[in-house]
């Protein structure tokens, strides 16, 4: 041997060498695995955990629930396999709520158990995984990400169809969903096979030139928002051209409705068009801008800020007439205005103009090729999956079926420059700025603020797989609205008089005035036939009340015998108290009460010299107005008469309510009601 | 995330001390080089993305949107409006204002320079958690030393949505002497005076067992007015911790048990 041995001597010299160095390589890796267990993330954060509870005062209590090694939920029938809780330890640790790092703080108070429904079934991201960016981000494995926080509620949406009251977010998208126009041409069938509805009702056009001018149509079709910013209809960003087109063959294709062109031979008294507009309640339903520029009145009907640039005078007058002449299915009321009034109200609505709006609109009489082109578009963009119009048919599957929306996969998205690949953003971007995905796309540009194209995405975003798919114990379904209509005469009338705009009645109609549902064991007849001819006002604070619809004395009759008769509630027998002869002594017991152990006059007026009470409904005329079972039931348990009022409940003794019912009973009001 | 990223960072400072041979070292090299260019090039995106100011005010004030709610992780109701004035008080246009805070708060934008008026208007929407965050706005004076602005936003978790709602339904109308268009206070038609639910002074001194029984059993359970009803029959015992919670969340000063705040450190 000469020199010094290389390494390869060294090392591999001999056989027996040489299996020493194999062997300790082989060991080494062999170590690799366990030592990969070691450093492990989850072990981090476990160590980190116990170093954090060691010093606090419920350390005993923290140690003991505290478990070691990798956590799992596992859900076989949601196919859930959860072990987020190797990481987040103390997640089921009320005592923690102090903690804001994580991975250790307590879940929020929410009504489900992690080990009933997992985590990834609510906040996505990869369950199975034990590292923090696996579980958490999407890889080339796994492209559900978690949700971000604002897009939660569409997890609720998942399992419960209807509306929750801790669930605001995904309500409102829903309601969006419906009242924006999205399901006219998206469809969305729901788990429970039945179709998401839309809630709007976007006018007809088939007579569209008795209503308006197509200077007014063009000048609306460039951009709705500049007539009324509350306009749900969304801009589609038509040139000059193609709105002329549409405008020319919009007013060609319309045909005339008999009794649309109203004329009145009365005078109008201007001054009075305010007041009129007033006592009507019109801003029950219609908004009109101020001169603050604040909308002031409701969303049901139409904004009215410019209707003198929109109508024509005689349509309008026709229309307050009896708008169901025009359009048999509106929500607007029959008023039965005399020719005085039409003539007062139309000449105030026609003086609501924007002088600007239509000056630059400037149209030649259209040539037939225009016509022909405007009627190409008007099938072309889908505006009769929205609209009504005469020749044209309403295309089915006119856009993207959305049922199943929440779980497209990432990779058949086409995502912008710059944007972030996950499916929510894709989502809301495709609402905020949908003509910027590509040439030729015909989605509308929505005017939706940033807080309601989040709550859009969320609704959106509960329609996926796990939703179609899941276990049918598991969902609550939604309440429908019942399709409930009144019979005979009396229903007639209340169509005409558009009460399920604002009433309920057996799980159908509005929600802006009371449930009438049992109405008829409530009220006394007399008082139900006196308040249709002239609605007072029983809440001194609201600002929507029931409109005067100058009814006959016939009609009254009948409206008032239908609801006495109909509407009952089976467990009130309304002639088994009396309406007088109560004993004096309960009566001032019933006034004790009142005053002092229930203090009702907080939010109810009896005496209006000293009580104040702005809440509940004046009970000066209370004895003239409902009946005595009714008060004696209401007084045991309001929420049994209406689930929603804000009447609460106080387990009243029978004495305690007897008494009430005698005190309040005896309140008949200055004025008797006048007797049949 | 943090944990990754470390992990990441020792590998790559540990690797130019293995032995290697010289296509590999020439190859480590290269990736050196790359990555010192990507976070170089990233630094000059970041720099890209702040404006230039082009004046400098002394104070900065919040012109709107401080101590507003919202849901967690969801936008606030209204944009948060911050104004730069000089000495004097008066607008300055053109200065930076950049916007922070605990991360999971969002600024849409994050900075801005002030307009005409001396504003800059961003977007916030808060973290994950409920809790109070605190923002922080700043900009620089003429003798570039930082100016701040702290603003304070609640963001509500489920329990306290929940409490809003019923707050809304039934508590509002007596405990909130402000009305508005739609709801008229009934405040100043009582003849003893409900506390509002922001008086954080009393509501420090109650416990929420206290808050519980007067909810519960109305005020004479607490030696109070039988003004306030009793809601025990009506609210069931979660709508009532909802209810705490949301009171607690919203009282200000905030009451100890509010939960934790939410500051940039």
């Amino acid at each position: 041997m000469n020199g010094k041995p290389t390494l390869r001597q060294s090392l591999f010299g001999d056989s027996v060498r040489a299996f020493g160095v194999v062997s300790l390589i082989f060991l080494g890796s062999l170590a690799i695995a366990p030592a990969k267990n070691h450093f492990s993330e989850w072990r981090h954060y476990q160590h980190g955990y116990l170093r954090m509870i060691r010093n606090r005062s419920d350390a005993n209590t923290l140690q003991r629930h505290f478990q070691g090694g990798i956590q799992q939920i596992w859900l076989p029938d949601l196919g859930v396999v959860d072990r987020c809780t190797s990481c987040h330890v103390g997640l089921q640790e009320t005592s923690l709520t102090d903690v804001a790092r994580q991975p250790f703080r307590p879940h929020p108070a929410i009504p489900h158990k992690s080990e009933q429904f997992g985590c990834t079934v609510c906040h996505r991201g990869q369950g199975a995984a034990t590292t923090v960016s696996e579980a958490h981000s999407s890889t080339l494995a796994w492209e559900q990400p978690i949700l971000p926080a604002k897009y939660i509620e569409s997890s609720c949406g998942q399992c419960h169809r209807g509306s929750l009251p801790g669930t605001p977010v995904l309500n409102q998208g829903r309601n969006l969903l419906s009242r924006y126009g999205c399901l006219h041409c998206h469809n969305v069938k729901l788990p429970d096979g039945s179709t998401m509805k839309p809630s709007d009702d976007p006018p007809s056009l088939s007579h569209v030139a008795d209503k308006t001018t197509r200077e007014w149509i063009y000048a609306w079709l460039k951009d709705p928002q500049a007539y009324a910013a509350t306009a749900t209809m969304p801009n589609f960003k038509l040139s000059d051209d193609d709105a002329r087109d549409i405008s020319a063959f919009l007013v060609a294709n319309s045909t005339p409705v008999a009794g649309d062109t109203a004329t009145v031979s009365v005078k109008a008294d201007p001054s009075a068009g305010g007041t009129l507009y007033g006592e009507s309640f019109c801003a029950s339903c219609h908004a009109v801008q101020n001169a603050a520029g604040n909308l002031v009145g409701g969303d049901v009907g139409p904004e009215l800020t410019r209707i003198g640039n929109k109508v024509k005078p005689e349509w309008l007058l026709a229309w307050l007439r009896n708008p169901r002449v025009y359009d048999a299915e509106t929500a607007m009321p029959h008023y039965r205005f005399n020719d005085a009034q039409l003539a007062t109200l139309s000449g105030y609505l026609q003086a609501k103009t924007d002088s600007d709006l239509l000056t630059n609109v400037h149209l030649e009489p259209a040539t037939p090729q225009q016509v022909a082109h405007g009627m190409r578009l008007v099938s072309d963009y889908g505006c009769a999956s929205c609209h009504e119009i005469a020749g044209i048919k309403k295309p089915e599957n006119f856009a993207p079926d959305l049922s199943r929306i929440g779980s497209k996969p990432v990779t058949q998205l086409v995502f912008l420059p710059g944007m972030q690949h996950a499916l929510p953003d894709y989502i809301a971007t495709k609402i905020k700025q949908p003509r910027s995905f590509g040439q030729g796309l015909k989605m509308p540009q929505y005017t939706f603020t940033p807080p309601q194209i989040d709550v859009l995405t969320t609704a959106l975003l509960a329609l996926n797989d796990r939703s179609a798919t899941l276990p049918p114990s598991l969902a609550a379904p939604a309440t429908h609205e019942s399709d409930y209509q009144p019979a005979g005469k009396a229903g007639k009338l209340m169509t005409d008089l558009a009460c399920f705009s604002c009433h309920r009645i057996n799980g159908h109609g509005g929600d802006m005035a009371p449930d009438l549902t049992w109405e008829g064991s409530s009220v006394q007849r007399d008082w139900l036939a006196q308040f249709f001819k002239n609605p007072g006002t029983l809440r001194p604070s609201l600002i929507r009340r029931m409109p005067r619809f100058n009814l006959t004395d016939g009609e009254v009759t009948e409206l008032t015998d239908y609801i006495m008769t109909v509407y009952q509630n089976p467990a009130i027998d309304r002639d088994a108290l009396p309406l007088s002869g109560y004993p004096a002594g309960q009566v001032e017991l019933g006034k004790q009460l009142f005053y002092g152990k229930y203090a009702c006059q907080g939010c109810h007026i009896v005496d209006t010299k000293t009580d104040k009470g702005y809440i509940g409904p004046t009970l000066t005329q209370v004895g003239s107005r409902l009946t005595a079972a009714w008060i004696y039931q209401w007084m045991k348990n309001p929420q049994s008469l209406r689930p929603a009022t804000a009447e609460p409940n106080r387990a009243m003794s029978d004495d305690d309510a007897r008494a009430l019912t005698a005190f309040l009973i005896s309140q008949k009001g200055g004025k008797e009601v006048a007797k049949k | 995330m943090t944990r990754f990223d470390l992990t990441a960072t020792h590998v790559g400072a540990a690797a130019p001390g293995c032995p290697a041979d010289r296509n590999s070292a020439v190859a480590l090299a290269v990736a050196v080089l790359f990555a010192l260019l990507a976070a170089a090039c990233s630094r000059n995106d970041k720099s890209m993305l702040v404006p230039k100011p082009a004046a400098f005010g002394a104070a900065l004030v919040e012109s709107s949107g401080g101590k507003q709610m919202a849901q967690t992780g969801a936008l606030l109701p209204q944009p948060l409006v911050v104004q730069v004035n000089d000495e004097q008080g008066s607008a300055v246009t053109g200065s930076l204002v950049q916007f922070a805070a605990a991360p999971g708060v969002a600024f849409d934008p994050p900075n801005g320079l002030s307009d005409s008026s001396g504003q800059v208007t961003t977007n916030v929407s808060l973290g994950g958690m409920a809790g109070r965050y605190q923002l922080t706005a700043s900009t620089f004076d003429k003798s570039h030393k930082k100016v701040e602005l702290k603003i304070e936003e609640i963001a509500l978790g489920y329990q306290q949505i929940l409490g809003r709602r019923l707050n809304d339904q039934y508590c509002e109308r007596c405990h909130n002497p402000e009305s508005t268009v739609e709801r008229v206070s009934n405040y100043d038609n009582l003849e003893i005076k409900p506390h509002p639910f922001t008086e954080g002074d009393t509501l420090s001194k109650m416990s929420d067992a206290d808050l519980n029984a007067i909810i519960v059993h109305g005020g004479p359970a607490l030696n109070k007015s039988a003004l306030m009803p009793a809601w025990g029959n009506t609210l069931s015992k979660s709508d009532i911790q909802a209810l705490i919670a949301y009171i607690r969340a919203i009282s200000d000063p905030p009451s100890p048990a509010a939960g934790p705040v939410y500051a940039k450190n």
